[in-house]
């Protein structure tokens, strides 16, 4: 359980971050909190030749309100969103999720980005990524650009990112006004690994559940109330999970229905 | 930019309990290996190596961390924290001896994470409550005690109980 070697790059700039990026390509990998890096590195499932360590870049530790969005930066940690005395009040889904994250040990490393860079199929920030539907703000030397959530994460542990790109932000729309949201999930420990999680935002005409942790990629549905049981029940075929260690995709679908019915109806009552 | 090659070692230095140390480090060696086998210092127990059993949680500039998911070079000029500066010269410091009165501890391998996190909390949420400190022992696998006699022990030192905070 040790990593095999890798040179540790410690860039003291965006700049020279992407630069090294540009060079090293396939086999660089940025670490910001290396909660999920780490251990796969410990692990030998990832064995990068560099590693490029971009915590302490001061650029990247901001949480701003911008066009609509809460902009979060890729050196910001799990536990320093969660602290943001504004998050429940403007994205109150995040304040519901984020503790759900990991543990309060690895919160205070794992970072939000690096989260949804890792893109593992039960994690909870790529689901509330595409259920708010919000984007990442990607850069390389060649340039930058902006990708939505559904075209973000495009398989399990796989995204949409080049080899010589990083995301240097997320960005999570605003709660709209007049609008409600739950989350809740089932884990064998809390904090480990979802084997189904559900979050839901709603308004007066509908909600939008997501799923996590069945599919390779989260699953999300449009639904008019009042919510029918049938509808519930479709979605959770639809997401087409498999058995595995955990859980059996019956049991999965039953949580699915189970869960769902939960968080639409905490959705429906919080409703003004 | 600090670019530190494979395969050589690099100086590391950093406060470990108050104390300048420093040592040679490769970049793949793990802070948890790097406190026990560089260092010398026992305290802080490797249980899984990859940031679930928390085993070997620390805390570094105010926050508990998992030292077998950080590299020694990346605590150059941090501030860190073991189990090792807990006690105080007259013996067992508060928590500590509360783990001892509640039994909450038997094998004793997961006890220096499980302290540091409740000290960490401690800085952060003295009121902490017995949900929110279940909680924090999630990120923690015990396979002795059963947890309640470590969640006793939190909470006799944790305001709720006594009021003392
Ligand atoms: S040894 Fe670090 S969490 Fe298990
Ligand atoms: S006391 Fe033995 S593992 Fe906790």
């Amino acid at each position: 359980m040790k990593p095999a070697a890798f040179d540790y790059a410690q860039p003291d700039t965006l700049g020279e971050a992407l630069a090294l990026m540009a060079k090293k390509g396939e086999a660089a990998r940025i670490c910001a909190g290396g909660q999920s890096l780490a251990a796969m590195m410990n692990m030998r499932l990832a064995t990068p030749e560099v590693l490029i360590d971009i915590a302490g870049l001061a650029e990247l530790q901001t949480i701003d309100i911008a066009n609509g969005a809460i902009e979060v930066g890729a050196g910001v940690t799990q536990a320093e969103l969660l602290a943001w005395p504004k998050l429940a009040e403007f994205q109150p889904l995040l304040a519901q999720l984020l503790p759900w994250v990991g543990h309060y040990q690895t919160r205070a490393r794992g970072t939000v980005c690096g989260s949804l860079a890792h893109s593992d199929p039960s994690s909870e920030l790529p689901l509330a990524l595409a259920l708010l539907g919000g984007d990442v703000f990607v850069r390389s030397q060649r340039g930058h650009r902006i990708i939505n959530a559904e075209d973000f994460q495009v398989g399990m542990m796989a995204t949409a990112l080049e080899a010589d790109e990083m995301i240097v932000a997320a960005r999570f729309p605003l709660a709209r006004p007049a609008t409600a949201s739950a989350f809740e999930e089932v884990a064998q420990r809390h904090g480990d690994f979802a084997i189904v999680a559900v979050g839901a935002v709603g308004n007066k005409d509908g909600v939008r559940l997501g799923v996590g942790g069945v599919a390779d990629t989260p699953g999300v549905v449009d639904l008019t109330w009042p919510v029918a049981d049938a509808a519930l029940n479709d979605f959770a075929w639809s997401l087409g999970g498999a058995d595995d260690q955990h859980a059996t995709a019956r049991y999965r679908r039953e949580l699915v229905r189970r869960i769902g019915r939960r968080v639409i109806d905490e959705v429906h009552n919080a409703l003004p | 930019m600090r670019y530190l090659e494979a395969g050589k070692r690099h100086t590391v230095r950093f406060t470990l309990n108050g104390r300048a140390v420093e040592g040679d480090a490769e970049p793949r060696l793990l802070l948890s290996d790097f406190l026990r086998q560089t260092l010398g210092a026992f305290g802080t127990h490797v249980g899984c190596e990859h940031g679930s059993c928390g085993a070997c949680t620390i805390q570094m500039d105010g926050k508990a961390v998992r030292s077998c998911l950080l590299y020694a070079v990346q605590v150059e000029g941090k501030a860190l924290t073991t189990v090792e500066n807990l006690a105080t010269p007259d013996g067992l410091n508060e928590l500590q001896a509360a783990m001892q009165k509640h039994h909450g501890l038997q094998c004793g391998f997961c006890t220096p994470g499980i302290l540091m996190s409740l000290t960490q909390l401690r800085e952060e949420e003295p009121n902490a409550d017995e949900a929110r400190i279940r909680d924090v022992l999630s990120g923690h696998i015990c396979r002795c005690t059963g947890y309640d006699g470590i969640v006793k022990a939190a909470l006799d030192v944790f305001g709720d109980v006594f009021g003392k905070n």
